[in-house]
């Protein structure tokens, strides 16, 4: 299975790409001995996120799930941001091949990485909240 | 800049030559006939097939009988590896030697044989992408059936000391196998003077179609039968002959052995300087031997960037490569070949495969130039991976 239209478009001009100096919470999953990694900044403004940008060292998959979680976040609240799936940025890229579904599992971990981060700069338990995220070394991909 | 269309991929594929084609297409329609044929139309194609062996034998330094059609390069060191394997065993023979840096063709069928009792050496390569004919000798027992080392290794190029490794093989009568599908057309090979026993080759790769390969095995090695059927193969290999395949075979490699040195003397300049121009970006490297490589073989690793994303920002801008990178491979880890340099995973992930044929130019060498570190910043402007390395002054490469 190739990519689909959409996940090229993203690929090719990856929107909010960048980071964010003063951000109120920065996640990053993945790592670079797999060949993935995703950062995302958040700037959180009451319960809004109004800003979100992202770097990822990845594949085309990689790039483009970033690109298309930042977007689906972008002005929403922080619960609707923790209910984002991997499904569901899947399904806003028109599918991924079975072989990439783990970047939209990074992409989903990566924004509840940087919720966690933000809950933790405000001394709040993130994972009553957040939830826990899988340690990389948990994959046993590498077995 | 014009974009400029470049196949780098020959290493994967080329594509059927307008003479290559031209000799196929009567074999299509108007001699279709089965060479098993006893009428006039079968005999044509009987003595077709006749003629395309002498002429590969030829190209070889081979004898036609040495000569046997299969579809394409895995199945030639499938039926050389288990053929052998299964002869051998009878006479208490069940050692293989081979290379951690082979084709899977040839690593999936030792792997195969070492569940069915078989016992296989992995030799280990130098970091420049070499076996060593010595370690070869030490590794070589009393109950060694075979050595199976590849002519020019299809990622990084390298190309292996075959003639000296036959040499070894002879003087301990163990039979040797190589896998010759990258350095058919790229380096000479004579089966006679490199002391070779059985080798693999592909159509595809010179040019020919795909579907059609040639199993060389040397007058006195009895291989057990393939394809049980009719009598084509000398019953080695039943089912009817391809014959346009074979013919367009026959003439590809002709063609591709008919000027190797003027290909090398093309080629090699062109190489280095696209090297030489990559290597000026920071934190990169040449995979394998920059000397004992193929003429049209370029490997290198870019330091905190992933192969495939990079080989779609170079599809966009026309150019065709590859990478092995996981993402590539379909599979979690990068490629075996680059492990076995002893790359880490993380300078492994980030390689890039450039092979070419005879027809590429200096302006496509500049092209690349031109393309290749504008792409290589902006996916470094996003790599958080880069952006630690910079921070922390790390240098992988």
């Amino acid at each position: 299975m190739n990519y689909s239209e959409k996940v090229m478009d993203h690929f090719t001009n990856p929107r909010n790409v960048g980071e964010i100096p003063d951000a109120d919470g920065v996640g990053e999953v993945g790592n670079a001995k797999c060949g993935d990694i995703m950062k995302m900044y958040l700037k959180i403004d009451g319960n809004t996120i109004t800003d979100v940008k992202f770097k990822t060292f990845g594949c085309g998959a990689a790039i483009a799930t970033s690109s298309m979680a930042t977007e689906m976040i972008k002005g929403k609240t922080i619960e609707e941001a923790l209910q984002l799936t991997n499904k569901a940025v899947m399904e806003a890229l028109d599918g991924l091949p079975p072989v990439k579904v783990h970047c939209s599992v990074l992409a989903e971990e990566a924004v509840k990485a940087a919720l966690t981060d933000y809950y933790t700069r405000q001394g709040v338990d993130a994972k009553l909240i957040v939830g826990e995220i899988p340690d990389c070394s948990e994959c046993h991909a590498h077995d | 800049m014009e974009k400029r269309l470049i196949y780098a991929d020959h290493a994967a594929t080329t594509a059927v030559s307008d003479e290559v084609l031209k000799e196929m297409l009567p074999y299509f329609q108007e001699n279709f006939g089965n060479p098993s044929s006893i009428y006039a139309k079968g005999r044509e194609n009987e003595r077709a097939i006749m003629n395309a062996r002498q002429r590969i034998a030829k190209c070889l330094n081979a004898d036609p009988k040495e000569i046997f059609f299969t579809a394409g390069g895995s199945e030639s060191d499938n039926w050389a590896i288990k053929g052998t394997a299964d002869r051998l065993a009878q006479k208490g023979k069940k050692h293989i030697i081979t290379s951690v840096f082979e084709h899977h063709a040839v690593l999936h069928t030792c792997e195969f044989l070492e569940k069915h009792g078989f016992e296989v050496t992995y030799l280990p390569v130098s970091p420049e992408g070499i076996v060593s004919p010595d370690d070869v000798e030490k590794a070589i027992r009393e109950d060694t059936a075979l050595v199976t080392i590849m002519f020019a290794n299809n990622e990084i190029g390298t190309i292996q000391p075959i003639a000296e490794i036959g040499e070894i093989c002879r003087k301990h009568h163990v039979l040797f196998h190589t896998d010759a599908v990258q350095a058919i057309g790229n380096v000479p090979v004579d089966v006679q003077k490199q002391n070779i026993d059985m080798l693999s080759l592909s159509g595809h790769k010179f040019h020919a179609p795909k579907g059609v390969g040639v199993l060389y095995v040397k007058k006195g090695i009895i291989l057990p039968n393939l394809i049980h059927g009719g009598g084509q193969e000398s019953g080695k290999r039943a089912g009817t002959e391809n014959v346009p395949g074979i013919i367009g075979l026959a003439k590809a490699l002709e063609l591709a052995t008919a000027n190797i040195p003027e290909k090398i003397q093309k080629l090699t300049p062109l190489r280095d300087k696209l090297i030489d121009g990559i290597l000026t970006i920071e934190q990169t490297r040449l995979n394998g031997s920059r000397t004992q490589r193929l003429c049209g073989n370029v490997n290198i690793s870019i330091v905190g960037i992933e192969g495939e994303s990079l080989l779609l920002m170079l599809d966009n801008y026309g150019i065709q490569a590859s990478s092995g990178s996981a993402c590539t491979s379909g599979s979690l880890d990068p490629s075996h070949v680059l492990l076995s340099l002893g790359l880490v995973h993380e300078v492994a992930h980030g390689s890039l495969r450039l092979s070419f044929g005879e027809e590429l130019t200096e302006e496509d060498v500049n092209y690349i130039l031109a393309v290749l570190p504008e792409i290589v910043s902006r996916l470094r402007a996003m790599s958080p991976m880069w952006e630690k390395l910079k921070k922390e002054n790390i240098k992988l490469v």
